[in-house]
């Protein structure tokens, strides 16, 4: 059995789901908003001749139709930043402010944490923390280029993060998070479309073993934010064990509940029930996206409420 | 006076006066080397936080942290001191030239495109000689590009590797 083949029986058009999966991936960029508007953008891609059209859901992530996203002066001054349509949805639920302090605790490469930096308009306070620090060379490259000014960087395991070098319990320092992003390292099932090889190795072993680290990561963003303040979950997978069933286990383990959101991508409804386990049935908040609902990736998006 | 600590961010004393660690830039003299040198205003960076890291390399950070802190990045690199002339990154002349008013070189379309590959230029300029913003038009206003050290009649590109680019010749 494929990966694909595992999911059928949730997909409402299995025909529609398999055609897209076959499907190259359209390239797209996002418009930096630190260092550019999205008018000066298109007047700058008009100008070099590159093909681009907005999407229909958000006019600051565009379509390049026939160019490699990074050969041209909007790329070189850092006003676009190639990132899939549908990995800008968790940073637009996420929702922060310009002076929030944000935590975004899987944040390599960062294509998701530059564009939380924009929408708090470089102001606040962002950490931006992985645990690879191979890949922290590239979060850093990133950030410079596009711009950020606001973002710390820190080399931890989630799971057990530490507010102690933000100064927690000392005056100025950080001592929990109004939002939080945990866009979770995940079997990556999503992204077929755009890694043709990312079925060679998956296993059913390696979906179970990511969805502890899943938990864990989860429960400790729970922890680390303020009551009343915000969490988004979002994977780019399909298997409910990294998806509903992470979240039916956090709500049960920590203070906080799932919330409704408007998305501007379609998709269906989080499920209830896998493989014989139910889970709570507010995981139906959650958001699924198949490849075949926006021709984008595949993802999966959540957000939760801390306390009360 | 104390040695400089570069594995740790420290953030810069407020002026000379307040200097406890040897050759540490103050937030005062790295400001004003910045609205000197490029004429900006003088209060374009009353909003962001000043730090060492390293020898001498200056950090810019639009917070606030208890200082020392230990982690793995604050905010953008910013100027390189601790060095006879200090030196302005590219990515801070990005972020922040489009506001300067001098030692601002405008290049054509072909010789920026070669700065931008890391090409050295000759270009027309009777300014100062040093570090300039290194800019051109582009979609109706002028852009800064990086920074470019002009001695001897030459203007070297300094663009750092990762950021060099060869542009498609435009059609």
């Amino acid at each position: 059995m494929t990966p694909l083949e595992r999911y059928e029986s949730l997909v409402d058009d299995p025909d529609a789901f398999r055609a897209a999966c076959d499907r190259p991936l359209p390239s797209a960029v996002r418009v930096n908003t630190i260092k550019a508007t999205v008018e000066r953008v298109h007047a700058a891609l008009d100008a070099e001749g590159v093909a681009h059209e907005p999407t229909d859901w958000h006019p600051g992530v565009l379509r390049l139709t026939d160019d490699s996203p990074g050969h041209n002066w909007p790329h070189a001054h850092g006003w676009l930043h190639g990132q899939e349509e549908v990995s800008n949805l968790p940073a637009l639920i996420l929702d922060p402010r310009p002076d929030d302090r944000v935590w975004d605790a899987c944040a390599a490469p960062g294509s998701k944490t530059t564009q939380l930096a924009a929408l708090m308009q470089d102001s606040g306070l962002l950490v931006g923390n992985d645990n690879n620090l191979g890949r922290l060379s590239a979060l850093r490259h990133n950030a410079e280029r596009l711009g950020v000014t606001n973002l710390v960087v820190t080399n931890q395991d989630a799971r057990n993060f530490s507010l102690k070098p933000l100064g927690a319990g000392h005056e100025g320092g950080v001592s929990a998070f109004d939002r939080v992003l945990v866009d979770a390292p995940c079997s990556c099932e999503g992204t077929i479309r755009k890694n043709p090889d990312a079925f060679d190795t998956w296993s059913l072993d390696h979906v179970h073993s990511v969805a502890g680290v899943q938990k864990g990561i989860l429960r400790r963003a729970v922890q680390a934010t303020r009551p009343g303040g915000v969490v988004v979950y979002s994977t780019c997978t399909f298997a409910p064990e990294e998806n509903e069933a992470v979240l039916d286990h956090v709500l049960d383990a920590e203070d906080c509940r799932l919330v409704d959101f408007d998305a501007p991508l379609d998709g269906v409804p989080g499920v209830t029930e896998w493989e014989g386990e139910e889970f709570d049935p507010s995981v139906e908040k959650a958001l699924r996206i198949y490849p075949h609902h926006n021709d984008t990736g595949g993802f999966f998006c959540a957000k939760m409420a801390v306390g009360g | 006076m104390t040695d400089n600590d570069g594995q740790r961010f420290d953030r810069l004393p407020a002026t000379a006066a307040d200097r406890e660690v040897t050759g540490r830039a103050s937030r005062a003299e790295v400001i004003e080397w910045w609205v000197d040198r490029f004429g900006l205003p003088a209060d374009a960076f009353d909003d962001y936080t000043f730090w060492e890291k390293g020898a001498g390399k200056i950090w810019i950070f639009a917070a606030d942290l208890p200082s020392p802190t230990d982690v793995e990045g604050l905010g953008m690199t910013f100027l390189r001191t601790r060095q006879e002339h200090w030196k302005p990154t590219t990515n801070a002349v990005q972020r922040f030239g489009r506001a300067a008013t001098r030692n601002v070189i405008e290049l054509g379309e072909a010789d920026a495109r070669r700065f931008l590959a890391g090409e050295d230029r000759k270009p027309d300029w009777d300014g100062d000689w040093g570090y300039l913003i290194v800019a051109h038009e582009l979609a109706g206003d002028v852009e800064p590009i990086g920074v470019g050290l002009y001695v001897h009649g030459e203007l070297r590109s300094v663009i750092p590797k990762g950021r060099r680019a060869s542009l498609p010749a435009r059609e």
